[in-house]
C-alpha cells in the first residue's frame, strides 16, 4: 500500500515538498545544535526543559488519544467510527515518531541515546516512558495496515489482531500516565507534585487529540473526496467537550489547592505563570490566552447550536487546540521550574534555532501524517460504498 | 565462604535476573575496604574511607567574603570548571547563596535584610535517598556505598532528568564545549564534553589518595567539617548531635548529608 503515497497531483507534491522543506530547515538548525551544543536553545541550569519537552508532552497526549476513537468503535461496536478510526490510529503514529524525536533532540549526548536500553534501570521512569512508547508505535503501526490492508481487500481483518487492538486499550492509557509520571514524583517541583498530574494529562489528551481530530477530517473531506461524515464528526465533538470540561474542572482543582492551602510554594508557579511574579511576567499573555481560548471553546461545545454547526465547530476546536497547546506544551514545563529551587525567578524563552528545530520536527511527523492518511484516504476512495466488516 | 565457578555463575545469573547481579558479584570478590566495592579497587592503602560521608558547614567561621571565594575558587580551578560569564550557561560545583535562598521557606517579614542575605555555602547534598538517582535512566548518576553520590560523565546521555529532580539545584549542564572556558586546565583532572551533567563529587579522587576534599583544606578551620556520619566518633558525629544544625529541605525526605551549624 505504501505506493499510493507516491501518487499523488500537483496540490500534494507542493504541500510535501512544502513540508520537506521545512524539515530541512529544522535540520539544519539541529545539526547547529549537535555542533555547539543545547546552549544554542534558551535553557539553563534553572530551566533545564523547555519547547522541546513540552512538545514530547503535547504530543503523547494526541497519540493517546486515537483511543478515543478506538474504545467506541471496538467496544462499543459504534460502527460510525469504523471509517476514521484509522485516522486515530495513523495520527497516534506520527504523534509517537515527533515525540520520539523531541526527546532525541533534547538529548546532550544523543549518540549515546541506547544506553536507555543497554542499562535498564527500572526505577527510572523514563525507561518505562521509553518502553511503552515504542511498544505504542508498534501496536499502531500493526493494528492500522492489517485493517487496512483487509479493508482493502474488502475482506474482515484477520481474528489474531483483536487482541492487540484491546491491549492498545490500556496501552494508550499508559503511555500518557507514566509520561504524567515523569513529572508527577520530583520532589520540589510543586507545580508538578500532584496526585492528580497524570488525569490532567489524559483528561487534556482526550480533548486536544480528537479536537484535533475534528480539523483533519474536515480537512480531509475538503481536499479529497473521502467524506468521513457528519455524525462521526459530531460525536467526537461530544467527547472533546467531555473531556475538556474534565480537563478545565482538573485545573480548577489544582487553583483551589494550591491558593486555599496557601503553601506558597505550590501557589508560586501559578502566580508566575497568570499574575508574574518578582517583576517577570513572560508567560503571562500566552497563559491568559490559552484561559480564554478554553473559556470560549468549552462555552461554544457546550451550546449545541454551536456545536452541531460545523463552522462553529470548527472554530472551537482550533481554539481549545490552542488552548492546550499553550497549557501543556509550554505553560505546564516552564511553570515547574520557576522559580528554581533556590525560589529565584529565572525565565525562559526559545531561541530562534530552538523554534526552527521545533517547526522542523513537527513538519517531520505532519509529512509522516501526510503520508500515512494519503494511503489511507486512497483505500477508502477505492472502497467506497463497501460496507466495513470489522 | 567457599564457593566453585559453576555455584558462581548460577548465584549471579539467577540474582541478576533480580537486578541482583551486582551485589551477588561483590560478594565474591575479597573486601577491598569496608563500604567499598570492588569497582573502587583503585583505592590505596591510605585512602579515607567511610559509611557515609557527610560535611558540616559552619558559616560563622568564614571571617569574610574572602574566604568563601576561595572555597569556592580552589574546587572549580582543581575540577577544571569553566566559566563563561553567563547565568544560562553558568556550572558550578560549590557555590554561595544568601540564607533566603538557600533555605526558602525559613526566612521571615521581620527578619533584617542582613539576615536574610547572610551568605550560606551551598553544594551537592549527596544525600541518603537522592531523587537524581532514583530518576536517572542510565545509572550515569549513582550511590556508592559510601554515600557519594557520583557521576559516570561517559554514560550520561544529557537528558537532564537528574537537574529537574534535585531539589538543590546542586547540578550543572554543559550547555555547550567548556573547554575554551577553563582558565588554567589541571591536567591531573579530567575535563567534561558537552552535554553531559555534572556536580560536586566530595572530591573522590582525593579521598581515595587520603586527602580531604578541596574545600575543606581551603576553608577556614572547622569552617567545612568532614567524615564519616556513621562513625560516632568522628568529629561531623559529634558536632551534629551536639549543636543545632539544619539541613536544606529536609521535609522531601532526601535525607542530605550536609548540615549546617545555626549559631555558631
Amino acid at each position: 500500500m505504501l505506493e499510493k503515497a507516491l501518487e499523488g497531483g500537483t496540490k500534494y507534491w507542493t504541500w510535501v515538498i512544502f513540508l520537506a522543506a521545512l524539515s530541512a530547515v529544522g535540520t539544519y538548525y539541529y545539526l547547529q545544535q549537535y555542533a555547539y551544543g543545547l546552549g544554542i536553545t534558551g535553557l539553563s541550569r534553572d530551566v533545564s526543559w523547555g519547547l522541546y519537552i513540552g512538545q514530547f508532552t503535547f504530543l503523547v497526549g494526541v497519540a493517546a488519544s486515537a483511543v478515543m476513537l478506538v474504545i467506541p468503535y471496538y467496544l462499543h461496536d459504534y460502527k460510525k467510527f469504523g471509517k476514521i478510526v484509522i485516522l486515530g490510529e495513523f495520527l497516534a503514529i506520527s504523534a509517537v515518531i515527533m515525540c520520539i524525536l523531541f526527546i532525541f533532540v533534547d538529548m546532550g549526548q544523543p549518540m549515546r541515546i541506547t544506553n536507555v536500553m543497554l542499562h535498564p534501570t527500572l526505577n527510572a521512569v523514563m525507561f518505562w516512558d521509553s518502553l511503552v512508547l515504542s511498544g505504542y508505535l508498534f501496536l499502531n503501526v500493526l493494528i492500522g495496515w492489517v485493517t487496512l490492508g483487509a479493508d482493502r481487500k474488502g475482506v474482515a481483518p484477520p481474528q489474531w489482531i483483536k487482541p492487540f487492538i484491546y491491549l492498545s486499550i490500556p496501552w494508550a492509557i499508559s503511555i500518557h500516565t507514566v509520561t504524567a509520571f515523569l513529572y508527577a514524583g520530583l520532589p520540589g517541583r510543586h507545580l508538578w507534585l500532584t496526585a492528580i498530574l497524570a488525569a490532567r494529562f489524559l483528561a487534556s489528551a482526550f480533548a486536544a487529540g480528537p479536537a484535533l481530530l475534528i480539523i483533519l477530517a474536515m480537512i480531509v473531506r475538503k481536499v479529497t473526496t473521502f467524506d468521513p461524515g457528519r455524525e462521526p464528526i459530531q460525536t467526537l465533538g461530544k467527547i472533546v467537550t467531555y473531556a475538556m470540561f474534565a480537563n478545565v474542572f482538573f485545573l480548577g482543582l489544582e487553583l483551589f489547592t494550591a491558593f486555599y492551602s496557601n503553601i506558597p510554594g505550590h501557589a508560586h508557579p501559578f502566580h508566575y505563570l497568570y499574575a508574574g511574579l518578582e517583576g517577570h511576567n513572560e508567560l503571562v499573555p500566552m497563559m491568559w490566552t490559552s484561559s480564554i481560548l478554553a473559556i470560549v471553546s468549552l462555552a461554544m461545545l457546550l451550546i449545541p447550536a454551536a456545536r452541531k454547526n460545523e463552522g462553529t465547530l470548527a472554530f472551537a476546536a482550533v481554539a481549545l487546540f490552542i488552548s492546550l497547546w499553550i497549557d501543556k506544551g509550554f505553560g505546564l514545563i516552564i511553570g515547574g521550574f520557576v522559580p528554581n529551587m533556590m525560589g529565584q525567578v529565572r525565565p525562559y524563552w526559545p531561541t530562534y534555532p530552538e523554534t526552527m528545530i521545533t517547526i522542523g520536527v513537527w513538519a517531520i511527523g505532519i509529512l509522516i501524517l501526510t503520508f500515512l492518511y494519503k494511503i489511507a484516504i486512497t483505500v477508502r476512495e477505492e472502497t467506497k460504498g463497501v460496507e466495513l466488516e470489522h | 565462604m567457599s564457593m566453585d565457578r559453576r555455584q558462581f555463575l548460577k548465584i549471579v545469573g539467577i540474582s541478576s535476573l533480580f537486578g541482583l547481579g551486582a551485589s551477588a558479584a561483590s560478594a565474591t570478590y575479597p573486601v577491598i575496604a569496608p563500604g567499598l566495592r570492588p569497582d573502587q579497587a583503585r583505592t590505596k592503602k591510605n585512602a579515607l574511607i567511610a559509611k557515609r560521608w557527610a560535611m558540616v558547614v559552619d558559616m560563622s567561621k568564614f571571617k569574610s567574603e574572602e574566604d568563601i571565594k576561595k572555597v569556592i575558587a580552589v574546587c572549580h580551578a582543581a575540577h577544571n570548571v569553566p566559566d563563561f560569564g553567563n547565568i544560562k550557561d553558568e556550572i558550578k560545583w560549590i557555590w554561595k547563596e544568601p540564607f533566603k535562598n538557600a533555605f526558602p521557606g525559613q526566612e521571615h517579614d521581620r527578619m533584617s535584610a542582613e539576615q536574610k542575605h547572610l551568605p550560606f555555602i551551598v553544594l551537592c547534598n549527596h544525600c541518603d535517598n537522592p531523587a537524581c538517582v532514583r530518576v536517572c535512566p542510565t545509572q550515569a548518576t549513582f550511590k556508592r556505598k559510601d554515600g557519594i553520590v557520583m557521576m559516570d560523565m561517559h554514560r550520561c546521555i544529557g537528558c537532564r532528568y537528574c537537574m529537574a529532580a534535585c531539589p538543590y539545584g546542586a547540578r550543572s549542564f554543559n550547555y555547550r564545549d567548556p573547554r575554551p572556558f577553563i582558565k588554567n586546565e589541571n591536567k591531573e583532572h579530567p575535563t567534561r564534553t558537552r552535554g553531559v551533567v555534572e556536580k560536586c563529587t566530595f572530591c573522590t579522587e582525593r579521598l581515595s589518595i587520603g586527602k580531604m576534599p578541596y574545600c575543606v583544606e581551603a576553608a577556614p578551620q572547622g569552617g567545612l567539617v568532614f567524615g564519616d556520619l556513621d562513625d560516632p566518633n568522628s568529629e561531623v558525629s559529634k558536632i551534629v548531635s551536639s549543636k543545632y544544625t539544619i539541613r536544606r529541605k529536609p521535609e522531601l525526605g532526601t535525607r542530605p548529608s550536609i548540615f549546617y551549624v545555626i549559631g555558631g
